[in-house]
Formats: structure tokens, C-alpha cells, sequence
């Protein structure tokens, strides 16, 4: 279980995170939403323990994210920024590698070469484990940061906007792929999203944020409606229900 | 890591090792006249000193270039050498030419590394205060730092009594022909020391070169890392400033070199090419230099007139992509 309690983070006079209590319960798929400059990447980082909060507290399974050691940590929050900038030449296979550190502290055993390779299968980039990132299409790069916190194999992945920079259909494929992870037991996936259809489609349950507060939470059928276009994200638009599931369409 | 990218490594690497073995013996033997023992004696020293900045230079570059993340930038770029050169020329100022003097040159040395901790890692504090993801902010207060260092050294350079300047001169105009033999057991000890800190860290600095939101995510304390690593940057830019003084461009040509022959980006397989690559560039140009060409042209105008080259190439090819 993620806690997050009274969290509050500010740059100079604004507050981009302000006193946000939240409580995510261990198993499935949360989306956070909002337009931007809600603070969702702040939100997301300060639960990464990525930044430092100026008030509150963040719980993952009773250990606070400020005080606990950091390989600690490492086991069971895995956690993948927008911008994944490297400049080492590294292979995907070193990449992905990296996530078993947690585990093995830069000596990997047969076992972590198995887990390693399974990521690398899971997002499909067998064909291109011994290529190098900067070989990578945008689409590949993005996934092979993905199998990185997959092969990390922490309880709470934490991903902020995994889908910039993809086209629809890795787009898609990504988005299966974390369901899938949040389908296997005892696994959460948090994902910050700018695009309210994939939320509605993909995600358990939807958190959204406006203004640094938390305006909205729930399964997407209660969460996104008409209010939320019109109050939340300024727009006019109408909310339809096909097979049960939102979809959300602009006017123009 | 794959059998063949393995093996390529390791060819790799005792290749150049192989080559910096050769070029220190014919630094050693190449035109010798006179009897051995002395021949030995006296290159064996300035060998000693070569070999000590190659293996400091080389690993505080590479060093820093993880830090930092970037492969432009190298301890010279930060000032770090210039604020050597300052506190070098503050105390003979403040002690007087006489003063200085008296104090054991090892002492003094060991004091310098100190203060050179110190100050940078006041720096160091100053600018990653906060989040510290500002890098580039960093650099260029760092550009700046080394104008203000050099600035305020010829400053006190032109006020100080002529005679202490003399003293001060023979010590701050180290270069690749004049080393003080004093110092180079203490910056070989203290580079050995350093390489003892490191060795069991290797694996973090590797995962460092992730960044540090990626590090963190890893389980690795980056801030603790970075100050750690950055105080042995310190360590290892007196050690070489003191023995031969400022080298604008070497750190960034061997530095990047390595990176280039070496087929991974484990630490573990770059620092040894680096410092194989700057042990050949120095003794083997040092030799080339002093048999061949008779002294004609400093190696360190070589030196930086290669790396700037080659710095220019590599800030194009960034530029480009």
C-alpha cells in the first residue's frame, strides 16, 4: 500500500503539490491525471522519493520514502522519469541489466541473466538485445526503460508519461503490458497520463489532480465524466459510453 | 555482457596495456649514453611522475565525466586546477617566499589536497544545493570560478615581492621536463589511496551513469556517491596540478579515446584503457619529443593542440545529433 499523507511540495510561491492525501491500495492499475502543470511527475516523484517533499509523509508498506535506505527501497518501488537520457553506450541488455542492481549489487548470477532475459521478451526487444540505445527507434528506447523496472521486479512500479513520443500502436502495446503487470499478484502500476481516453480504458482506477490538490478518484466510469472536461481540464466535450467504457470526444 | 563483447574488451585492454608497457621502456632506453644506473636512476624518477599524472588525470576525468554525465567537460573546466594554482600562490603571498620554503614540500602538498577538498567541496555544496539537477548552471559557475582563480592568482602574482615570486614560479611552472621529485611518492600514494576508496564502488558508478533520478531509483545513494566522488576528483587534480601543472585538454583526449576503444561502459573495463591510453600519450610522446625531435616544442602544447581538436570534433558530432 502506497500512503501518501498530507504531502505538500512548493517552488517559491506556487505550490505544485498541495497537502495531497492518498491512499493506494497494493494490486492493479492507478492512472493520475490532470492538466498539466497539475503536478503529477512532482506527486510521482516525491512517492519515487526522486524529490524531496517540503511537508508530509509517503508510505510504501509502513516504510517512509525520506528515511529508508535506498536499496531497501529499490526492491520494492521501481520508478521511470519522462526524460531517460543516457550518455554511456550502453545495450539494452546493459540497460535492463541494471535493474537486477537492487538484487545483486552490480554481480548478476545466472538467475538475474534469466530475469534480464525475460524482461527483454516481455517488451519485446529480443531481436534487438545487442543493439545499442542509441540504435533504438524512440518507441524501442521507451521500451526498454520499461523492462528495466520490469526486471527490478519491485511490488510498486511508478512510471510518468511512458507513452510520450509513442505512436498509437506502442502506445497501445505498452499500455497492455502494463496491465499485465498490474495483473500478477501483489504487483501496482502508477502511471502518470495526459491522455484521458487511455486512462479510462486501461486503468482500475483513475486520481485526478488540479492545481496540486486531488480533484477526482475512483474506478474511470465514477471519475470521468463531464464535470471533470469542463471544471478539471477546461473543455467542451461530451462523455460516451461504448461497451461499458468511456470515451471522451472534443468539440471542435 | 555477451562472449565476444567480452573477449573484445579484454583484447582491448591488454592491447593498450601491452603498448604503455613498451612506451615507458623506450622512455626508459631510447637514446641512452652514459652508464645505466644513472640513465635508469634519473628517468626512472621522471617515469614515476608520468605515470602518476597519466593514472590521476585519466581517472578524474573519467570520474568527473560520470558526475557529471556529460563528455565534454573535464576538472579543468570547473576550475579545479586553477584553484590549485591559487592556493598555491595565497600561500607563498601569505607565508612569504622564505616561509613556504621551510615547510616540508610533502607537507605542504598534503595541505594544498586538504584545502583543495575543502573549497570544491564547498563548491560543490554551493551549486547541487537543493535538488541539484542543475548541471548546467554548474558548469558554467565553474567557468567562471577558474576565470575568478586565475584572475585573482596573477593578481597576487603582481603585488607579491619579486623574490617571492621567484619561489612561487618554481613551483607553479611543473611541467612534463621538470617535476619535483619530493612530491611524487606522496601523489602516488595518494592516487593509490584514492583507487583503494573506488574500487569497491565501482558497480554504484556505473549505475551513476544513468543519472541520478535513475541511480536513486536503484537503490543508490547519489548525493553520498557524488560528494564521495567528487572530494577524490579533488585528490587526484592536485596530485597531477602539483607535478606538472595545468593540462587543459589531456583528461578529455584519453578520456574519450577509451570510450571509443572500449566495447562497455562498466568502469571496471574503461579506467584501465584510460590510463593505459594516457600513460602511452605521455611517456610515448614525452619520448618521441626528446629523442626524436630534440626537445623541440613543449608535450603539453602537443597535447592540448590534439585534444582541442579532438574536443571540437566530439562538441560538433554532439551538436549535430
Amino acid at each position: 500500500m502506497i500512503e501518501i499523507d498530507r504531502v505538500s511540495k512548493r517552488y517559491g510561491d506556487a505550490a505544485v503539490v498541495d497537502d495531497v492525501s492518498l491512499t493506494i491500495p497494493a494490486g492493479g492499475v492507478v492512472a493520475i491525471v490532470g492538466p498539466n502543470g497539475a503536478g503529477k511527475s512532482t506527486l510521482l516523484s516525491i512517492v519515487g522519493r526522486l524529490i524531496k517533499a517540503d511537508a508530509g509523509r509517503v508510505r510504501i508498506d509502513d516504510l517512509d520514502v525520506a528515511t529508508t535506505p535506498g536499496r531497501e527501497l529499490a526492491r520494492r518501488l521501481s520508478v521511470m522519469r519522462q526524460e531517460n537520457h543516457v550518455v554511456a553506450r550502453l545495450t539494452v541488455r546493459d540497460l535492463i541489466a541494471f535493474g537486477r542492481f537492487p538484487h545483486n549489487r552490480g554481480r548478476p548470477n545466472r538467475d538475474d541473466a534469466d530475469r534480464v532475459a525475460e524482461a527483454i521478451a516481455f517488451v519485446g526487444l529480443t531481436a534487438e538485445a545487442d543493439r545499442f540505445l542509441d540504435q533504438l527507434s524512440g518507441g524501442q528506447r521507451q521500451r526498454a526503460f520499461v523492462a528495466m523496472t520490469l526486471a527490478q521486479d519491485a511490488d510498486y512500479a511508478l512510471f510518468d508519461e511512458p507513452l510520450n513520443n509513442l505512436d498509437i500502436h506502442h502506445a497501445v502495446a505498452l499500455m497492455r503490458l502494463f496491465r499485465r503487470m498490474g495483473e500478477q499478484p501483489g504487483k501496482t502500476v502508477v502511471i502518470v497520463l495526459h491522455d484521458l481516453n487511455v486512462a479510462a480504458t486501461y486503468a482500475d482506477r483513475v486520481v485526478v489532480l488540479k492545481n496540486g490538490r486531488v480533484a477526482g478518484d475512483g474506478p474511470p466510469a465514477e471519475v470521468i465524466d463531464q464535470r471533470l472536461l469542463s471544471e478539471v481540464f477546461r473543455v467542451d466535450g461530451d462523455v460516451l459510453e461504448i461497451d461499458g467504457r468511456r470515451v471522451i470526444t472534443v468539440a471542435r | 555482457m555477451p562472449p565476444d563483447r567480452a573477449r573484445a574488451v579484454r583484447l582491448t585492454t591488454g592491447i593498450v596495456l601491452l603498448l604503455a608497457l613498451l612506451s615507458a621502456a623506450a622512455f626508459m632506453t631510447v637514446g641512452a649514453r652514459g652508464p645505466w644506473s644513472f640513465v635508469l636512476a634519473h628517468r626512472g624518477i621522471r617515469l614515476a611522475a608520468l605515470i602518476t599524472v597519466a593514472y590521476a588525470i585519466a581517472l578524474s576525468t573519467v570520474l568527473f565525466q560520470t558526475l557529471t554525465g556529460n563528455r565534454i567537460l573535464t576538472p579543468a573546466v570547473m576550475g579545479f586546477d586553477a584553484l590549485f594554482l591559487l592556493l598555491q600562490t595565497t600561500l607563498v603571498a601569505a607565508l612569504g617566499g622564505a616561509g613556504a620554503g621551510a615547510i616540508d614540500p610533502r607537507l605542504l602538498f598534503a595541505g594544498e589536497c586538504l584545502a583543495m577538498v575543502g573549497l570544491s567541496g564547498l563548491l560543490f555544496r554551493l551549486l547541487f544545493r537543493g535538488e541539484g539537477r542543475n548541471l548546467p548552471l554548474v558548469v558554467l559557475a565553474g567557468l567562471l570560478f577558474g576565470a575568478l582563480f586565475r584572475s585573482l592568482s596573477s593578481f597576487l602574482q603582481r603585488v607579491m615581492d619579486p623574490n617571492d615570486f621567484l619561489v612561487l614560479q618554481g613551483r607553479t611552472f611543473a611541467s612534463f621536463n621538470v617535476v619535483d621529485p619530493a612530491l611524487i611518492g606522496v601523489a602516488a600514494l595518494m592516487s593509490l589511496a584514492v583507487t583503494a576508496m573506488l574500487l569497491p564502488r565501482l558497480a554504484e558508478l556505473d549505475v551513476l551513469t544513468l543519472g541520478r533520478d535513475g541511480a536513486t531509483g536503484l537503490g543508490v545513494d547519489a548525493a553520498r556517491l557524488s560528494t564521495l566522488v567528487f572530494a577524490l576528483v579533488a585528490i587526484l587534480v592536485s596530485a597531477s596540478t602539483a607535478l606538472v601543472g595545468p593540462t587543459t585538454f589531456f583528461g578529455l583526449l584519453v578520456a574519450n579515446l577509451a570510450y571509443l576503444l572500449v566495447p562497455s561502459a562498466r568502469h571496471a573495463d574503461v579506467l584501465p584503457v584510460a590510463v593505459g591510453l594516457a600513460v602511452i600519450t605521455l611517456t610515448g610522446g614525452q619520448m618521441l619529443l626528446e629523442r626524436l625531435l630534440g626537445f623541440g616544442t613543449a608535450l603539453s602544447i602537443v597535447i592540448d593542440f590534439v585534444g582541442g581538436v579532438t574536443f571540437l570534433l566530439i562538441l560538433f558530432r554532439t551538436g549535430r545529433r
